[in-house]
C-alpha cells in the first residue's frame, strides 16, 4: 500500500485480468498450463498418466533439473591431448568458466548474457547465437568446457588454415559447406547490430548488404552466388589484411 | 564489467575471428602484456587472518584499492604478503565481492563499520547486490535518523548569547530549560483544563428553581462562567501573542497546526463579544461555541503521547484513506442491496438507500443498535454477509496503523531514554577528556620538575619516575607545549627576564579564573585558554600564569613581589610531606597522591603557582579555600592562588 508509484498501482490491475502471474510476476508460462482434461484425469487415481503426455514439454521442473545437473569435464590430461593449451592455461580457463557457469555447461542464454557484457552499446545477441552454434559442436544446446576449449584452441593456437576453417564454419549457418548470400547477410547484420545505433558516421540501412556484396565480390571466384570452403581459404590467403589480422590471435592468452 | 566475465575476455577476443575475413580495413595492433606473468597466488594478511587469492581475481576491479597499485603500499617485503590492519570479518565480504562479483551486506555487521571498510577499500556501496541492498539501505536510514536525533538534542545546548526572543522561543518549545518555562507550561496546562471543564459543566443541569424546569448551570451562573471564560481566553491570547512574538519565523508559525488550534480556540469568544445583541446571528454564535472544545487539543503541547498519535495518523494517511475508501464502497453496495431486499416488506425502516447507509455502518462496525433490522429472509442473509465483511474490511488496515504507531512510539521512547542517558554519558566522556589534558599538565609539571631537579641536583629516583610516560605521550605533550609557545605574545616588560606563556589550564581553574576575573582589576598579560577548548576567554583576561620553572630562577631575583615565589620555591624543595599538611602544597598532595600511588613518600610535589603579573602591582589579597574535590581536577587543585604569606 505504501509508496507505490502510480504506474505500478495502475499496472497491477493486470493481476485481475489474468494476464499476469501473481507469484512470479511473469506472464503465465504456457508450458505450465495443463489441459483441463489432464487436470481432471490427475485427480482420478486410476488414470494417472503413466506415459508422458505429449503436451507437457518444458515445465519448470525440467528447468531446475538442468541447473542442478553438474557436468564435469574430462580429465585435465585428456584435454591437454586434445587441445594445444598448456596445463596452466587450461586451469585458468576452467576457473573462469566454472566461476560463471557453476553447473559446468553454458546454455545459450548465459552465453548471450556473457557476450553482451562486452558490447554494452549494441545488440550482440544474434552474433552470440551464431557463435554458440559454432561452439556447440555436438548440437545439444549447451556448450561444455570441452567444446569451449576445443573452439578456443583452434582459434588461439591453431594454424592459419585451422582458423580460417573455423571462421568458415561460423559463417556457414546451416553447415552445408557453402556460404550463401542470405547467410552472409545475416552474419553481417549481426555484426553491425553489435555496433548499435550510436555511431559516427551513423550506419545506413544498406550498409550490411553493401558489405556483403563487397565480400562476395572478393571471395566468390566462380561467381556462382555461394562461397565454398576452398574459395574462401584461397581468397583469404591472398588478402594481406586478413592474414595479418589472423596473427592477432596468437597472443590472446 | 562484472567479475566473472573478466575471465571471459580471452573468449570474447577469440570470437572476434568472425569479423576478420569480412573486415575491409586492417585491424589495429593488439596490446601485448609487457611482463607476461603466470597467474599467481597472493596472500592478504588482514589482522592475522590470511586470505589467499589469485592476483587476477583482484585485478578484476582496477578502481578499488586491492585491484590497483595502491595495495603496494601495504606490501610487506619480509613476509611477502600484503598486510591490512582492518577487520577480518568484514574483509570476507569484500574479498567475496572480487570473487563472485556480488557484494553482500552481512546482517550482523554494524552499518557504520561496514561503510568504513568499504570506503577504505575503495568500493562504492551502490553495488551491493539486490539481495542485500534493501537491508543495507534500511539500516543506513535508521542510523542516519538516530544521528540526526542526537544532533538535534545537541542543539539544545545553551549558547551564551541568545537574544531574548530566542530564549523565549526555546522556553516555549522545551519547558525543561528553565524554571520560568516550567511555570508557564504548568499554568497554561492548568488553564486549558479549567477551560475545558468549564465548557463541560456549563451544560450540566444545575438544580431547578421551582417555577422553571432544569436549567443548565451555564444559564444559572452566567456571570461566573463568563468570568472564567474571560480569564482563560485572556491567558490563551497572551500565550498566543507571546509565541507569535518569539517565533523565529512568524509566517511559518502562523501556518502551523498548533497555532491554528490556538486561534480557533479563542476566536469564538471574541466573536461572541462582538455580536452579543444580534438575535439571528446568536444562533450561529451558539454553534461557534462548539469550537471551544478545540481547546482540548492544546493539550497536545503538553502530552507527547497525543503528539505521537497525531503524527501516526498523519503518517498512516494512505492506510486511513484506503480504509475509508473501502468502507465507503462496501457501505454503498450493502445499503443498495439491503434497500432492494427490504423493499417488499411492509413498515420497513429501509425507506431509501441513504437511510440504509445507517444500517450498513452500524452493522459493519458490529455495533448493531437494532433500530433498523431486516425482516425479509433475503434481507437477513445479506445483513449477515454485511456484518461478516465489515469485520474483515476494518481488520485489514488497522494492524498497519497499529504497527506504525508502535514504531513511532518506540522511537520516541528511545529518544527519551537516550536523552536521559546522555547526561551521564557526557559526564563520563568529559572525565576521560580531562584525564588526557590533566596528563598533559601533569607531565608539564614533571617536565619542569625535571628541569628544576637538574638545577638543584636532586636524587635519581625522582628523575626515574618521569621516564614512564610513553613516547607517544611525550610527543603529544611536546606538541601542546609548542602550541602554547606559539600563541604566547611577545615580551612586554623588558625588565622581566622570562616571557609569560600562554598555557593550557584545566576546567576547574578556568572557572575559578572566570569568577575572579570579575572581582579583580589588575591588568593582565595574556588571556589563558581553557583546556576544554572552544570557549573563548571572554571573562578570563585577567590571569596570567607562571611556570614553576621560573621559580628557581626568580628566586634569585630580589624584590618583594618575588618573595612569594621564593616561598613557593621553598615548597618545591621540601621532601617531607606531613609538615606541609597545613600549607598549600598539602592541597596539592591530596589529588596527586591519587595519581602516584606507587611513588615514594618523599615525592616532591609541584605547584603551578599563579602570581599576579607585573611587578609593582599588589598581589591579590584573597586566597581561597581548598578546591572542591572532583575527579577531574587533579591538576586543578594544584593550582592555587597565592595568598600573601
Amino acid at each position: 500500500m505504501k509508496a507505490k508509484t502510480r504506474e505500478q498501482s495502475l499496472s497491477d490491475s493486470r493481476e485481475l485480468d489474468g494476464s499476469y502471474d501473481q507469484l512470479t510476476g511473469n506472464p503465465p508460462s504456457s508450458q505450465s498450463k495443463k489441459t483441463i482434461k489432464q487436470r481432471f484425469l490427475k485427480l482420478l487415481p486410476c488414470c494417472q498418466p503413466s506415459a508422458t503426455p505429449s503436451v507437457s514439454q518444458y515445465s519448470i521442473e525440467d528447468d531446475f533439473e538442468l541447473s542442478t545437473v553438474c557436468y564435469r569435464p574430462e580429465g585435465l590430461e585428456k584435454l591437454l591431448e586434445q587441445t594445444k593449451f598448456t596445463k596452466k592455461e587450461l586451469q585458468i580457463l576452467y576457473r573462469g568458466f566454472k566461476n560463471e557457469c557453476p553447473s559446468g555447461v553454458v546454455n545459450e542464454e548465459t552465453f548471450k548474457l556473457i557476450y553482451s557484457q562486452f558490447f554494452p552499446q549494441g545488440d550482440s545477441s544474434t552474433y552470440a547465437h551464431f557463435l554458440f552454434d559454432a561452439f556447440d559442436t555436438q548440437k545439444n544446446g549447451s556448450v561444455s568446457f570441452e567444446d569451449f576449449v576445443a573452439g578456443l584452441s583452434i582459434i588461439l593456437r591453431g594454424s592459419i588454415n585451422d582458423r580460417l576453417n573455423w571462421a568458415f564454419n561460423l559463417y556457414d549457418l546451416n553447415k552445408d559447406g557453402c556460404i550463401t548470400k542470405e547467410e552472409m547477410t545475416d552474419i553481417m547484420k549481426s555484426i553491425y547490430d553489435m555496433m548499435g545505433k550510436c555511431t559516427y558516421p551513423s550506419m545506413k540501412e544498406t550498409a550490411p548488404s553493401e558489405h556483403v556484396e563487397n565480400f562476395f565480390q572478393k571471395m566468390d571466384r566462380n561467381k556462382d552466388g555461394v562461397v565454398t570452403i576452398d574459395e574462401f581459404i584461397e581468397s583469404c590467403q591472398k588478402d594481406e589484411n586478413i592474414m595479418q589480422s589472423m596473427q592477432l590471435f596468437d597472443n590472446v592468452i | 564489467m562484472a567479475a566473472g566475465v573478466a575471465a571471459w575476455l580471452p573468449f570474447a577476443r577469440a570470437a572476434a575471428i568472425g569479423w576478420m575475413p569480412v573486415a575491409n580495413l586492417p585491424m589495429p595492433v593488439a596490446p601485448t602484456e609487457k611482463n607476461k606473468r603466470q597467474d599467481e597466488l597472493i596472500v592478504l594478511n588482514v589482522s592475522g587472518r590470511r586470505f589467499q587469492t589469485w592476483r587476477n581475481t583482484l585485478d578484476r576491479y582496477p578502481d578499488t584499492l586491492l585491484g590497483s597499485s595502491e595495495k603496494e603500499f601495504f606490501y610487506d617485503e619480509e613476509t611477502k604478503e600484503y598486510f591490512f590492519d582492518r577487520d577480518p570479518d568484514v574483509f570476507r565480504s569484500i574479498l567475496n565481492f572480487y570473487r563472485t562479483g556480488k557484494l553482500h551486506y552481512p546482517r550482523y555487521e554494524c552499518i557504520s563499520s561496514y561503510d568504513e571498510e568499504l570506503a577504505f577499500f575503495g568500493i562504492i556501496p551502490e553495488i551491493i547486490g539486490d539481495c542485500c541492498y534493501e537491508e543495507y539501505k534500511d539500516r543506513k536510514r535508521e542510523n542516519a535518523e538516530r544521528l540526526m536525533d542526537d544532533q538535534e538534542d545537541n542543539k539544545d545546548s545553551k549558547l551564551p548569547n541568545m537574544t531574548f526572543r530566542e530564549t523565549m522561543w526555546r522556553a516555549f518549545e522545551n519547558p525543561h530549560t528553565s524554571t520560568m518555562a516550567l511555570v508557564f507550561y504548568y499554568v497554561t496546562g492548568f488553564f486549558i483544563a479549567v477551560s475545558v471543564i468549564t465548557n463541560v459543566v456549563e451544560t450540566v443541569p444545575c438544580g431547578s428553581s421551582p417555577n422553571q424546569k432544569d436549567v443548565p448551570c451555564g444559564e444559572r451562573y452566567t456571570v461566573a462562567f463568563f468570568c472564567m471564560d474571560t480569564a482563560c481566553v485572556m491567558i490563551f491570547t497572551v500565550e498566543y501573542l507571546l509565541r507569535l512574538f518569539a517565533a523565529p519565523s512568524r509566517y511559518r508559525f502562523m501556518r502551523s497546526v498548533m497555532s491554528i488550534i490556538d486561534v480557533v480556540a479563542i476566536l469564538p469568544y471574541y466573536i461572541g463579544l462582538v455580536m452579543t445583541n444580534n438575535e439571528d446571528v446568536s444562533g450561529a454564535f451558539v454553534t461557534l461555541r462548539v469550537f471551544r472544545v478545540f481547546r482540548i487539543f492544546k493539550f497536545s503541547r503538553h502530552s507527547q503521547g497525543l503528539r505521537i498519535l497525531g503524527y501516526t495518523l498523519k503518517s498512516c494517511a494512505s492506510e486511513l484513506g484506503f480504509l475509508l475508501f473501502s468502507l465507503t464502497m462496501a457501505i454503498i453496495i450493502f445499503a443498495t442491496v439491503m434497500f432492494y431486499a427490504e423493499k417488499g416488506s411492509t413498515s420497513s425502516k429501509f425507506t431509501s438507500i441513504p437511510a440504509s447507509f445507517w444500517y450498513t455502518i452500524v452493522t459493519m462496525t458490529t455495533l448493531g443498535y437494532g433500530d433498523m433490522v431486516p425482516k425479509t429472509i433475503a434481507g437477513k442473509i445479506f445483513g449477515s454477509i454485511c456484518s461478516l465483511s465489515g469485520v474483515l474490511v476494518i481488520a485489514l488496515p488497522v494492524p498497519v496503523i497499529v504497527s506504525n504507531f508502535s514504531r513511532i512510539y518506540h522511537q520516541n521512547q528511545r529518544a527519551d531514554k537516550r536523552r536521559a542517558q546522555k547526561k551521564a554519558r557526557l559526564a563520563r566522556i568529559r572525565i576521560s577528556k580531562t584525564g588526557t589534558s590533566n596528563a598533559f599538565l601533569h607531565s608539564k609539571r614533571n617536565g619542569l620538575l625535571n628541569e628544576a631537579l637538574d638545577l638543584t641536583g636532586s636524587t635519581e629516583d625522582e628523575r626515574h619516575h618521569n621516564k614512564t610516560t610513553s613516547l607517544l605521550e611525550s610527543q603529544h605533550h611536546h606538541l601542546l607545549h609548542c602550541l602554547e609557545k606559539t600563541t604566547t605574545p611577545s615580551q612586554h616588560p623588558p625588565s622581566f627576564p622570562l616571557p609569560q606563556n600562554h598555557e593550557f589550564v584545566d576546567e576547574h581553574l578556568y572557572e575559578q579564573n572566570c569568577l575572579e576575573g570579575a572581582l579583580q582589576n589588575y591588568t593582565s598579560r595574556s588571556p589563558s585558554l581553557s583546556s576544554s577548548g572552544g570557549l573563548t576567554g571572554t571573562c578570563c583576561s585577567r590571569r596570567s600564569r607562571r611556570k614553576s620553572a621560573h621559580l628557581p630562577n626568580s628566586a634569585m631575583s630580589p624584590g618583594p613581589p618575588h618573595g612569594l615565589q621564593e616561598l613557593s620555591a621553598v615548597h618545591i624543595h621540601r621532601s617531607d610531606r606531613p609538615p606541609l599538611s597545613t600549607s598549600r602544597s598539602s592541597l596539592n598532595l591530596m589529588p596527586d597522591e591519587a595519581m602516584r600511588l606507587n611513588c615514594k613518600s618523599g615525592q616532591i610535589t609541584t605547584a603551578i603557582i599563579s602570581i599576579p603579573t607585573p611587578p609593582g602591582t599588589t598581589p591579590e589579597g584573597d586566597g581561597h579555600g581548598p578546591p572542591s574535590p572532583s575527579v577531574q581536577t587533579t591538576a586543578g587543585s594544584s593550582v592555587v592562588k597565592v595568598s600573601a604569606l
